[in-house]
């Protein structure tokens, strides 16, 4: 039987393997994963599940009856070694073989390793292990320093202060949100942390951190010192690429492929999610992309052009993320980064947040949008983005939403 | 005919639905998931699985 092995076993390899059946294929579907877990989602690790609010039958993405329903055969526990593409075969870490006919490469991004080891009390966040790690240790009353203030640093942030913890946010940028949504907008978010209590350092580095959990001393660049008894590491994320150095594929921070989701060069090899550098057909650039979203998205596409080689369909889609930090429901579409101007309808002040910051610029088409508290404001900018709205038409459409808070 | 169920208590507005199959799904002024149609015909069965599969927090579901 015609056989599709899928490396990894987080939400992009997941959601490859279920659209292969949603789209008909009816050959052997193989899952591999490293983690002996059952397949779970990330998105809580650093909210929900970090908080204690979810269990992890909250955050499964798939049970073992789900997959046996669907025919997805798991082989988890085991990392995937080493690509052979001339013969169609994976090699595992215990050294057996998996043949395929096709396969799907979907083995994520890893936490970017903190530069600084200590004995204990420094974490990353990126797996289920990691996140109960970090919540046994945040159940110790004592100060957290989070080393980042970008996504994750934020949520966790927001959450260990949630929690009663004392907080420092340090990030060698003045804005870290900025580069995402822009240097004005950043500021906003700053505001947000501090009017939640926790102290922003930002435009200064992590010199050194020393000690161990419970007592540890940070070192800044500027000379000053902190102590906490918990310090959390969210500088990013590195694809996990490494394995497949002698696959013959392009691999340079991340695996190359085409629109379709296809690597260059090797016949019937896909690769979706965080691992995917893919060539965007609208953008007409070569992209990593590492948002949740992203990683269902190119799954569904893959899964599609592996059951229907004849009518292949592109990746191409607008860029969509969230993140909830403190009580900001935070959604952000398209590229907000690459915006030359824009405007705020309704507000992004105190405890009523609820409004769009839209952007665009010299094109005067919209270019993004960054909202708060406000989904059906973020849903109709997704769509003007889809449609290739102007900027202008976008203003008046989110302005008609919401009347009574826009000023 | 395969029959949409959605949670509207986990609903949180994502809104990943809505651009998988926009004739299906849509979201109210509160930024919860409204369901354009209940019985979805077996031909847009996978379309609209994949739409349900890109919702962050699981609330829709396609029951027989």
């Amino acid at each position: 039987m015609a056989t599709v092995v899928v490396v990894g076993s987080s939400v992009a390899g997941v959601r490859t393997a279920q659209a292969l059946r949603s789209e008909g294929y009816e050959g052997r579907v193989v899952l591999v994963g490293e983690e002996s877990e059952l397949p779970y989602d990330k998105p809580p690790l650093s909210k929900q599940f970090l908080a204690g609010a979810w269990d992890s039958a909250k955050v499964a993405l798939l049970t073992a009856e789900a997959a046996e329903a669907a025919g997805i055969e798991l082989r988890l526990g085991v990392a995937a070694k080493r690509l052979d593409v001339a013969r169609r075969q994976l090699v595992l870490a215990d050294g057996s073989r998996i043949d395929w006919d096709s396969v799907v490469l979907a083995t994520g991004a890893a936490a970017r390793p903190s530069p600084w080891s200590v004995e204990s009390g420094v974490h990353v966040i990126r797996t289920l292990a990691d996140s109960k790690a970090l919540r046994a240790d945040l159940a110790v009353d004592t100060p957290v320093l989070v080393v980042g203030g970008g996504f994750i640093g934020a949520e966790v942030a927001a959450t260990a202060r949630a929690l009663g913890r004392e907080v420092t946010v340090v990030d060698p940028m003045r804005t870290p949100i900025g580069r995402v949504v822009g240097g004005d907008v950043g500021e906003q978010f700053t505001a947000l942390h501090q009017r939640h209590g926790v102290t922003t350092r930002f435009g200064v580095g992590v010199e050194s951190i020393t000690g161990e959990a419970g007592d540890l001393t940070i070192e800044l660049t500027d000379g000053s010192t902190l102590a906490a008894g918990t310090v959390v590491v969210g500088i990013g994320a590195v694809p996990n690429d490494a394995w497949l150095a002698t696959s013959g594929l392009m691999v340079q921070d991340g695996v190359t492929c085409d629109e379709f989701c296809r690597a260059l060069n090797a016949a019937n090899v896909y690769v979706v999610g965080d691992l995917a550098r893919w060539y965007h057909p609208g953008h007409e650039e070569h992209l990593r992309v590492e948002h949740w979203t992203n990683a269902v998205d190119s799954a569904t596409v893959a899964a599609h052009n592996i059951a229907h080689p004849d009518e292949l369909r592109a990746h191409a889609p607008v860029e969509y993320v969230w993140s909830d930090q403190y009580d900001w429901k935070v959604q952000i579409v398209g590229r907000p980064a690459t915006a030359t101007s824009h405007h705020l309808v309704g507000t992004l002040d105190g405890k009523v947040a609820r409004g769009a910051v839209l952007y665009t610029d010299d094109s005067g088409r919209l270019r993004g949008a960054v909202t708060v508290n406000w989904p059906k404001a973020l849903v109709t900018c997704r769509r003007l983005m889809t449609a290739g709205a102007t900027y202008d038409d976008a203003l008046t459409q989110l302005s008609a939403l919401a009347p009574a808070v826009t000023r | 005919m395969p029959r949409l169920l959605a949670d509207f208590e986990a609903c949180q507005g994502y809104g990943n639905c809505i651009t998988g199959a926009s004739d299906v799904f849509d979201i109210d002024d509160d930024g919860t998931v409204v369901l354009l149609k209940e019985e979805i015909p077996e031909a847009d069965r996978a379309r609209v699985e994949e739409a349900a599969r890109s919702c962050p927090v699981n609330a829709l579901t396609i029951e027989d």
